[in-house]
């Protein structure tokens, strides 16, 4: 079973090192992996701002870098769901639909992977802390993926997991939105981070960079006392890798 | 009170320093979506229902002129006075007409936000029709001379105290803020108004097609009153408010009451097929139904967006978003607010006044889960945002930098570069300032940007790797 990665934005330039705990653990489990020179961004903060014309190169390219692909597991929901989902919105190529057909059958977000191809049970490493669980927007509303991180988490030994109230609310981030709607945004966020503090958890893990982003931005701020925490990081971490 | 979704963001800052606004809110919506969880749990098959609706919808709006002409036909046999729209306009001055003819002094009014689309109160109040809203909600909102914020709970932004206050001073009745004492003030004044009235005026949730009647659902028994105490009764529906046949009705009406109020089923649902008849003598002696087009059909035209017609109206997608919870219904600027009203905006007033709408979303589907009639709203959302940008109303300078951007990211080695820069910039600057972003940075720590980036910690790894295994 061979992985060809996806790197989002984000986990490039920001959260290179969650990228890195990803690739950490799929080679823990002897998962074998491959990084697609010449990738870029899967154009979902342009999508989602309205524009399409200017996405479907972008899309076009990223077909044609990963279409032969066993699979492609990115350690993030929303730009799983950019490609599995809204690509087929765009106006792609004829000659390039089968290709786009047939990617997104094997293009999937880390933790769904893990669990549903590669038939993960547990992840045997332990950790004592206290953690909670956000749930992404896309990847849970999406992607339909809620139990796949929990079923991981859940494997790991010594550690306190507790669901906050409402996990699945959304932290207000929404890529642009939280430039164009600050506000509104920042009080959806402090909402969350309210509830996750209500949680008492140390950690709050999270399977989206962008939200996780928001998240530790606004804890930071605020001297709250969680951290947010990629779930890749939690997996490596625990495994001391 | 003059409102437009062209100020919406004026609107959200101003409801965002709202504390007492938000607390009403927040407490309304999150009662109303617990009401509906624990209803929807208890019935099994509420998903079939869900796909059941979705169908009839999508062959009514497919089919929507036969259907329309159907129903026509089967209303004129049943002595239904049958009246067609193209716009306010239109229905404004059909409706006068109507009313001068009949010689209609005074009107009451139940719940009707198709009547609030095309500002009918205001209209016949300033042609000295005195017009009175019956639904409590309605009342309420009417007497402070606003719209109303939700569209099942006109009056959800007030709390008990503000109508005990409102009543005081609008009513001159003692305050309290006991929620029966403040229906019986309301009871009272109404009544009467009920037994003066020469017309009343309804709005209609589901019209059937194959006999030429349709259902008002409720829970106040006031629209009961209204369509069958005065002489005339005059119903106000959109042209998407059809359903082919009886047999799909309980499909609705289960979807209908959890959602809107979590409720098993409304108090109340009325059934009008006619006028009196003179075997029985019983209600109003003249029934009118105006079927109101007003952008439905634009709407329709587009076989991308005219799943946004099959809404009902519910108000869940209202309750459950994590914007409307913290802005309320007004900040939207119009009669139909919320998700669904954000797909509706840019749709009905067009693309320069309803620019702002689809974008003041954060996407999160949240909508979708809890729609009845399963309208992907977010889909449309991002379809309509996409119809902004088309129309050259997207944020000035946003269209210049998204092609800079596509530009970069067509050619690995400068996006690579274009996102290294920043990182190099973070290491010299605070991160305010290496990455302006005065909004999000108000209240949130900057990220930092990892000046090694994913490539080259790849590479070390593998490198490390290699060695160890050597």
């Amino acid at each position: 079973m061979k992985v060809a990665l996806f790197i989002p934005c984000l986990s490039e330039h920001m959260f290179a090192e969650s990228a890195i705990s990803m690739i950490k653990v799929l080679k823990h489990l002897g998962i074998e992996y491959e990084y697609v020179e010449g990738q870029t961004c899967c154009g979902q903060p342009a999508f989602n701002s309205g524009y399409r014309k200017e996405v479907v190169p972008l899309a076009e390219r990223f077909i044609k870098l990963f279409k032969d692909k066993e699979f492609v597991v990115a350690p993030s929901g929303s730009c799983t769901a950019m490609v599995r989902i809204f690509y087929h919105e765009l106006e792609i190529r004829d000659e390039l639909k089968p290709a786009l057909n047939d990617l997104s059958k094997r293009m999937y977000e880390l933790t769904e992977f893990l669990v549903d191809v590669a038939k993960i049970d547990g992840i045997g490493g332990s950790f004592a802390h206290r953690v909670t669980y956000h749930d992404s927007c896309h990847l849970t509303r999406e992607l339909g993926v809620r139990e796949q991180p929990r079923k991981l988490i859940h494997s790991i030994k010594d550690i306190d997991f507790v669901e906050m109230e409402k996990s699945d609310i959304c932290c207000g981030f929404g890529g642009t939105f939280s430039y164009k709607f600050s506000e509104l945004s920042t009080s959806m966020v402090a909402r969350k981070c309210k509830y996750i503090e209500e949680s008492g958890a140390e950690y709050v893990i999270g399977a989206d960079s962008s939200c996780l982003m928001n998240i530790d931005g606004y804890l930071r701020k605020h001297n709250m006392k969680a951290r947010a925490m990629h779930i890749a990081d939690l997996l490596a971490k625990s495994l001391n890798l | 009170m003059e409102m437009t979704p062209s100020k919406t963001k004026q609107y959200i800052k101003e409801a965002l320093k709202d504390d007492h606004l938000r607390t009403a809110v927040d407490k309304a919506t999150q009662t109303a979506l617990h009401k509906r969880e624990d209803k929807v749990d208890q019935i099994p098959y509420w998903e079939d229902l869900r796909f059941k609706a979705y169908a009839v919808k999508q062959d009514v709006i497919e089919h929507l002129d036969q259907y329309l002409e159907e129903f026509e036909k089967n209303c004129k046999q049943n002595g239904i006075h049958v009246h067609w729209a193209a716009d306010t306009e239109e229905a404004q001055k059909i409706i006068f007409d109507l009313v001068k003819e009949k010689n209609v002094k005074t009107i009451v009014k139940s719940k009707s936000l198709t009547t609030e689309e095309i500002h009918l109160n205001k209209f016949l109040i300033d042609k000295g029709i005195e017009t009175l809203e019956t639904d409590l909600g309605e009342y309420i909102v009417q007497l402070m001379d606003q719209i109303p914020s939700h569209l099942t709970a006109p009056a959800l932004h007030l709390t008990r105290q503000d109508i005990g206050k409102l009543f005081q001073e609008k009513l001159g009745a003692d305050y309290t803020e006991d929620p029966e004492e403040l229906l019986q003030i309301a009871r009272k004044k109404l009544r009467q108004k009920f037994l003066a009235a020469d017309m009343g005026i309804s709005g209609v949730n589901f019209a059937i097609a194959d006999s030429g009647s349709f259902c008002v659902v409720e829970n106040e028994a006031n629209a009961h009153l209204t369509v069958s105490l005065p002489r005339i009764h005059l119903a106000v529906m959109g042209i998407e408010k059809l359903l082919p046949d009886k047999g799909a009705l309980p499909v609705f009406l289960k979807l209908l009451a959890p959602s809107a109020t979590g409720q098993k089923a409304t108090s109340y649902v009325n059934f009008i097929g006619g006028p009196s008849s003179e075997k029985y003598n019983e209600g109003p002696k003249e029934v009118h139904i105006l079927l109101l087009d007003n952008s439905r059909s634009k709407i329709l035209a587009d076989s991308r967006l005219r799943e946004t017609l099959f809404c009902i109206r519910c108000g869940a997608c209202l309750n459950i978003c994590p914007v409307y919870q913290q802005v309320g219904g007004h900040a939207y600027g119009w009669v139909y607010m919320g998700p669904i009203g954000s797909t509706l905006i840019p749709q009905y007033l067009g693309l320069v006044e309803g620019k702002y709408a689809p974008f003041a979303s954060s996407l999160c589907g949240a909508c979708y889960e809890v729609c009845p009639v399963r309208i992907n709203i977010p889909h449309h959302l991002l379809k309509l945002r996409n119809k902004v940008v088309e129309a050259g109303q997207s944020m000035k300078g946003e269209k210049m930098g998204i092609a800079v951007w596509a530009f970069l990211a067509k050619h690995p080695m400068l996006y690579r570069f274009a996102t290294w820069f920043p990182a190099q910039l973070q290491k010299l600057l605070p991160g305010e300032m290496a990455f302006p972003a005065p909004g999000y940075a108000k209240e949130r720590a900057i990220g930092r940007f990892d000046p090694k980036g994913f490539r080259k910690k790849l590479f070390k790894l593998e490198k490390d790797s290699k060695k160890s295994s050597e």
